[in-house]
């Protein structure tokens, strides 16, 4: 530790002060329990799809993309088109039916789409599963960023981050992480793009200096030759077009949209607010091929949008754009961790901790909220304390493949499939979650298979999500009686415009 | 001399002059409300599918184009590989502008919708 950290630990102090500050602000306008869970459903769309763009932005995108880039090359690229290309999806096929469901959670979806106790309960274990998943490389990322910034032992990161999102989610809510998240995509962006333009300008300054060895792998989209590559480039295609939709902090937010058509206006916006982020982190990955063979000789490829501002610009301006792009990197941390532990703690809450919690007496609700924010951090905090290298893009890779396999096919069939029956929505569930799933914890655990097998564990989308969909039609095919009996009422609420008063009906039926 | 006769049909309008709603008909469980939620389902996937067919024929395809002809990789476009060029700058405002003409055309269809089933559906009154 050297006046190196300065910068660094200025910039991870505010981004924590302006977060509980803003919490706190967000505060006042969180009165009621409806504020807390969902803001009250009246986020316009453009505050909205900033908080989305904000939680959504994650250590993954903010530190991992520009490593696997320069580690990797073009078919990295696939990780932001398809996290992008991901909302284009979930726009046309589920944005306006999943809000005008009234469904806050997944669970919440399966059970009023498909009456089964049974349904919502797998669906609570894989949200909860498929948040930690997500949450893990999340803190992991707070610990590489804290050493990398400021020389802290690597355990720092995790608590902080930890803290710092029990204490804003226990005290405001939905309505406070809105305000916070929304301020922290439009921190993200600029702390991505001001140093990029400044480096790009300083590589020009010095005569456009040519990164080694440009062709070959580097601009090639597809991972490896052969039909192993080919078959690995599509599965991750597959796996982030369709995983997005089946992410538990997506889908939380999407009640907090007024309708169905704020929800796609919303959706919209978030598809442009990402693809502006995402021009960048390529732009840090191209000049690290120039100026950071350093780090990637000594593997550190994870740490290069920290790094390279240092590494290109010596003495004040250098310090300030390492500042800035480390408070960049922090907020990326605590958005996404909120926004999953909030969706993990929604579960929770209505699962677990609201029949622990008597029921009776007001408050008592948020009160279980609290609990189960508790654990919903706690838990993948110890795991991320506990277990050794997880590179942080490809774990954020596994929980999507898991998320494609599982929700994808259970919330496009029930918005669009009449015939969907709980015992095929279960016996898919049980096929996706336990093939990619198992594939995902094989990956953890250090399996490293060769050739044809090894793509098909590292990659199990193309196989596990096909069969989660074909397990689920045949299946509720073979049971159709059980079809529950107010299905097409339910999907003409999902698909008629509020305006035609369906909502109206709905809620005089509840 | 010919008899008058009174010709009637199903009321157009209620008592208060305003055109009868169809609207119980989608939300009860009548034929004729079956066909209209199957109509709007058909053309709301419809446009979800073409939205994904288009996706899939330009950025999915992409993967294959250079696998089939690997040359590609080694093209440059100012200077800029062709690869990086796509994944890194052109598919984002692609993607927006499918995006946007998606919603454009679903908005219309719910519309066309609501008129259809409020009775107000264009040329009938």
């Amino acid at each position: 530790m050297s006046t190196d950290a300065v910068p660094g630990l200025v910039a991870v102090l505010a981004v924590t002060i302006a977060t509980v500050a803003i919490g706190t602000w967000g505060l006042r306008f969180s009165r009621t329990t409806s504020d807390f869970f969902v803001a009250s459903r009246t986020v316009r769309p453009r505050l909205n799809a900033s908080a989305i763009g904000g939680e959504y932005l994650s250590a993954a995108s903010f530190l991992g993309v520009a490593g696997l880039l320069l580690v990797g090359g073009a078919d990295m690229l696939w990780y932001p088109v398809g996290w992008t290309a991901g909302y284009l999806v979930l726009l046309v096929l589920v944005a306006a039916p999943l809000r005008r469901s009234g469904a806050y959670t997944l669970p919440d979806f399966a059970e009023a789409r498909l009456a089964s106790r049974w349904v919502r309960s797998a669906c609570s274990l894989l949200v909860v599963g498929v948040g930690w998943l997500y949450l893990v490389p999340q803190f992991k990322g707070a610990g590489i960023t804290l050493e990398s910034a400021i020389g802290a032992p690597v355990w720092v990161g995790p608590v902080i981050v930890g803290l710092v999102v029990l204490v804003n989610v226990m005290s405001g809510g939905m309505r406070s992480i809105t305000f916070v998240q929304a301020f922290q995509y439009w921190l993200k962006l600029t702390a991505i793009l001001f140093p990029a333009m400044v480096l790009v300008v300083v590589w020009w300054g010095e005569g456009r200096p040519a990164g080694q060895g440009v062709g070959g792998g580097w601009s090639d989209p597809v991972a490896g030759g052969g039909g192993i590559g080919l078959y690995s480039t599509y599965s991750l295609i597959i796996a982030l077009f369709l995983g997005t939709m089946g992410l538990p902090h997506v889908v939380v937010r999407f009640y907090t949209n007024p309708d169905g058509r704020g929800a796609r206006r919303t959706t919209l916006a978030v598809l442009a607010l990402l693809g502006l982020f995402y021009v960048w982190p390529p732009v840090y990955a191209a000049l690290g091929r120039v100026y950071g063979d350093r780090l990637v000789r000594e593997g550190h490829a994870d740490v290069l949008v920290l790094e390279l501002p240092r590494l290109m610009v010596d003495g004040v301006g250098g310090e300030l754009l390492t500042g800035l792009v480390t408070a960049g990197a922090f907020a990326a941390f605590l958005s996404t961790a909120s926004g999953l532990v909030v969706a993990v703690s929604g579960v929770l809450t209505q699962d677990v901790t609201s029949r622990l919690v008597t029921a009776r007496e007001p408050g008592s609700v948020a009160t279980a909220f609290r609990l189960a924010a508790a654990v919903a951090v706690v838990v993948p905090l110890l795991v991320a304390l506990v277990v050794g290298e997880v590179g942080v893009a490809q774990s954020v890779g596994l929980a999507f493949a898991v998320a494609a396999s599982t929700f994808c096919p259970l919330l496009v069939l029930g918005i669009w499939w009449r015939g969907l029956t709980d015992a095929g929505a279960l016996a898919g569930l049980a096929a996706g979650g336990l093939g990619a799933g198992g594939a995902a914890v094989l990956n953890l655990a250090g399996v490293d298979a060769a050739g044809w097998a090894g793509a098909l564990l590292a990659q199990p989308a193309a196989w596990s999500v096909p069969l989660a969909f074909a397990v689920m039609v045949l299946v509720s095919l073979a049971t159709a009686s059980r079809a529950p009996a107010h299905a097409r009422r339910f999907l003409v609420r999902l698909h008629t415009p509020e305006s035609l008063g369906a909502e109206g009906l709905s809620a005089g039926r509840r | 001399m010919t008899e008058r006769v009174r010709v009637t049909g199903p009321p157009r309008h209620d008592a208060a002059g305003r055109p009868a709603s169809r609207l119980g008909d989608v939300h009860e469980q009548t034929a004729l409300g079956d066909v209209y939620l199957r109509s709007l389902l058909r053309e709301q996937l419809g446009l979800a599918l073409a939205v994904l067919v288009a996706l899939a024929v330009t950025l999915g395809a992409l993967p294959l184009a250079f696998h089939l002809w690997p040359g590609l990789a080694a093209v440059d476009v100012l200077g800029v590989p062709l690869a990086w060029l796509l994944l890194g700058v052109v598919v984002y405002p692609c993607l927006v502008l499918l995006g946007w003409r998606y919603v454009r055309r679903v908005e219309r269809n719910e519309r066309d919708f609501a008129d259809l089933v409020e009775g107000r559906a264009e040329g009938s009154e």
